[in-house]
């Protein structure tokens, strides 16, 4: 086994890594998702009508996994509506009319922490969820129970899709807020070693992130080759501390906890300010974009207003993503809001946003050579193809993370991850079916 | 706002596209091109140009009457008409050389799929249809540059217990089909190609060695196993045949083991089998195994148990 796993080398991009985040001034109107996490959606207690400030509850947490939404504007609760998910379903959404004040909620105060069960039920109220771009609620990531299985934790620093640089703003602007979180972690989790792992390309954000190796000697700093997709949370486990995680298991299985970097300064802030989240910081780019920014937004705000802020658009925009160009979602129009994990908005003009045809395989193994989990997409379209879910069952489709790496790369410019996606509906409906049978005998 | 593309994931693609692959095959057969052009004449030009473009009217020809979307922009046809043109004889009379590239095209190729699809080598299963049904290949064709050379092709005279010289055989002054005697043509190809990313060396490498050293076993003698290592139309098939997409292994491991194969079917042939060349046949052979090997040399899923 080579030492690092495969990837694909793409362009950077970085062209907002020196930009500080600038504010954007507070919108008429915002629109807070009930649903911006994996979860059940958070349950609206607000009505039509409601004054609400910065930092005021709009809907509570709703079940085991799921995250409390609050407001990152003052103003008035316009009304409640069902809004359109990019999963396809529709869950309930906070529309509120602002009235620019931006007066802050008289109950926020630093939570009180005594140990394990304060601090989890801290980041519980403070409504962070995986703001690298996962959207996973970190409370459930870190209500680990027995903190005697975790050996490490890792800090998520590999920003490796192109355009975003907003976890290099955090490293760059908030590393004491870094700091301090691990310091939170090192006491309420009994972490005893911490591995931050940032990309070799990120000159300025390793030297900071040195500063804090240099002041605790349970950290330390690992560079990572600046191949994606080095965030990959396995991928990220794999080349931190050499740890393989099994399929279908989770990173604590072998004694890890992944957190992003801004997941982890968000944390710092809350515990304490008590402000929870609210606001994000969000790359701004692309080839649409007048000016490409780092911006602190209130979440909810809408991306017309956010990319109005950038100056508008230097040409008509064809492609809208929330997120990166290899992961990101491609969204239906400009009137959806900034999510909780929404860390960058990409704009693409015409010429970049046409997906290239697309022609035969001819068979040459790239998608095979650059396949980070080691899988054969090509063997994998073939079965799909053929509707052979036991030979997708073979092939571990399941594992495919749908980090773009072959598509990206195939000369025939194949839709791999698209064939992938639906191999794994495939497989699902067989296995469900298999297990069915296996039940009525 | 209206108008904006709904897509899935990735959002931007590398700038390489099969027609910019085949195209840096083309670069990387021209020194042999031009080498097989100066040593045997304008002959073998004629050769190389009927081929090509009777490859390229029959794929464009066959998509047009099959209501195919039109392949021949991507420049697969144009690279199989040349490498096949390379593996004939100058001297071979052009309208068999038309049929052989015909066959290639639309038997081999477009008839299992077109691009990509076809199992085995168009060039070298079009080669040997040819050697069967002509017998072409018997009469190699001899240098017009140096009329030192003439009789038999190294691998007759090796064979008989004769002499050959090996700068001669490194530039290419010798009997054979036009784009396979310039060894050192061959290898420029072939680290272009590595250069490019376009092949990796595990195949010719493994193939060739194994050729050396089968030979060095076979014949006790270090010079002798490194003439017939240069003789035939070894590095020819193992930089540019043995590394075709389709027919090959995709794993590393596959691709030497199909080397390492190859090697020894070739080796096999040369000294026991009726035929005085074995390297067209040992490739088509192990593109038969190639499904197999692929399957034998699969990764093992990341984090995945052994399926």
């Amino acid at each position: 086994m080579s030492f690092y796993l495969s990837g694909v080398h793409i362009p950077h991009k970085k062209n907002t890594a020196e930009m500080a985040p600038v504010r954007m001034n507070i919108p008429k109107t915002v629109v807070l998702l009930t649903s911006m996490h994996i979860g059940k959606p958070a349950l609206p207690v607000v009505k039509a009508g409601d004054h609400v400030d910065v930092g005021t509850l709009v809907a509570e947490q709703n079940g085991v996994v799921s995250s409390p939404v609050y407001s990152g504007v003052s103003g008035t609760v316009k009304k409640i509506e069902d809004a359109l998910l990019a999963g396809g379903t529709f869950a309930p959404a906070v529309v509120i009319e602002t009235d620019g004040l931006q007066t802050k909620d008289l109950n926020i105060l630093p939570p009180q922490i005594n140990g394990y069960e304060d601090f989890i039920t801290a980041v519980k109220k403070s409504g962070i969820v995986g703001l690298g771009g996962a959207g996973f609620p970190t409370y459930v990531k870190l209500d680990v129970k027995d903190t005697s299985k975790i050996q490490e934790l890792i800090i998520n620093c590999a920003e490796c899709e192109p355009y975003i640089t907003s976890d290099t703003r955090t490293m760059l602007d908030k590393t004491e807020e870094i700091e301090y979180a691990i310091s939170l972690f090192e006491k309420y989790l009994g972490i005893k070693k911490t591995v931050i792992g940032v990309e070799s390309h990120n000159k300025k954000a390793i030297e900071k992130m040195k500063q804090i190796a240099a002041k605790n000697p349970n950290a330390e700093v690992k560079i990572l080759p600046s191949v994606y997709p080095q965030g990959g949370e396995k991928v990220l486990i794999y080349h931190t501390v050499k740890k393989v995680v099994p399929a279908g298991k989770l990173p604590i299985d072998v004694g890890c906890i992944v957190c992003n970097c801004t997941t982890m300064a968000a944390i710092a802030e809350f515990i304490r300010t008590g402000m929870p989240l609210v606001e994000k910081c969000i790359t701004v780019d692309g080839s649409a974009v007048k000016e490409p920014k780092n911006v602190i937004v209130p979440i909810g705000a809408k991306l017309a207003d956010v990319f109005e802020f950038c100056g508008g658009f230097k040409s008509e925009p064809k492609k809208v993503l929330y997120g990166g160009p290899m992961m990101g979602i491609s969204v239906p129009g400009l009137e959806v809001p900034v999510l909780k994990n929404t860390n960058a908005l990409i704009a693409l003009n015409e010429k970049d946003a046409k997906r290239p045809h697309s022609t035969q395989c001819i068979h040459c193994g790239m998608c095979v050579s650059h396949c980070p989990v080691k899988l054969s997409p090509m063997g994998i379209a073939k079965a799909y193809k053929n509707g052979n879910a036991e030979a997708l069952q073979k092939l571990r489709v399941d594992i495919c993370m749908e980090c773009g790496c072959c598509s990206y790369i195939c000369p025939a410019k194949r839709p791999l991850v698209e064939t992938n996606k639906m191999a794994k509906t495939m497989l699902r409906e067989y296995q469900n079916a298999q297990k069915e049978k296996d039940g009525k005998k | 706002m209206n108008g904006l593309n709904i897509s899935v994931s990735p959002h931007i693609h590398s700038p390489r596209t099969t027609t910019k692959i085949m195209l840096d095959v083309i670069i990387a057969l021209l020194p042999a091109t031009v080498a097989g052009v100066i040593i045997f004449g304008l002959r073998a030009l004629a050769v190389i140009a009927v081929c090509i473009a009777s490859a390229v009217i029959a794929e464009f020809l066959f998509n047009k009457i099959c209501k195919k979307e039109l392949t021949v922009t991507d420049l697969s046809a144009v690279v199989t008409g040349l490498l096949l043109a390379l593996n004939l004889p100058a001297n071979i009379p052009l309208w068999q050389a038309a049929i052989g590239s015909v066959f290639s095209i639309i038997v081999v190729k477009c008839l299992f799929g077109g691009i990509g699809q076809n199992f085995a080598n168009p060039a070298i299963t079009g080669r040997i249809f040819m050697l069967v049904t002509f017998g072409s290949m018997t009469s190699a064709a001899f240098p017009t540059i140096v009329d030192t050379v003439s009789g038999a092709t190294p691998l007759s005279v090796l064979g008989e217990g004769g002499k050959a010289d090996t700068l001669d055989l490194l530039l290419g002054l010798r009997g054979g089909a036009i784009g396979e005697t310039c060894t050192i043509a061959l290898i420029i190809g072939g680290i272009y190609l590595v250069a490019r990313r376009v092949i990796v060396p595990h195949t010719p490498i493994a193939f060739i060695a194994t050729v050396f050293v089968l030979s060095l076993a076979v014949t006790h003698d270090a010079k002798l196993a490194l003439q017939y290592t240069l003789s035939g139309g070894l590095f020819l098939g193992a930089i540019f045949m043995a590394t075709d997409y389709a027919t090959t292994p995709v794993t590393k491991w596959g691709k030497v083991i199909f080397g390492v194969g190859a090697g020894l079917i070739t080796i096999l042939i040369r000294f026991w089998g009726a035929y005085p060349e074995g390297v067209s046949f040992a490739i088509l052979l192990m593109n038969i195994l190639t499904p197999y090997i692929d399957k034998l040399t699969a990764a093992k899923p990341f984090g995945g148990a052994k399926a």
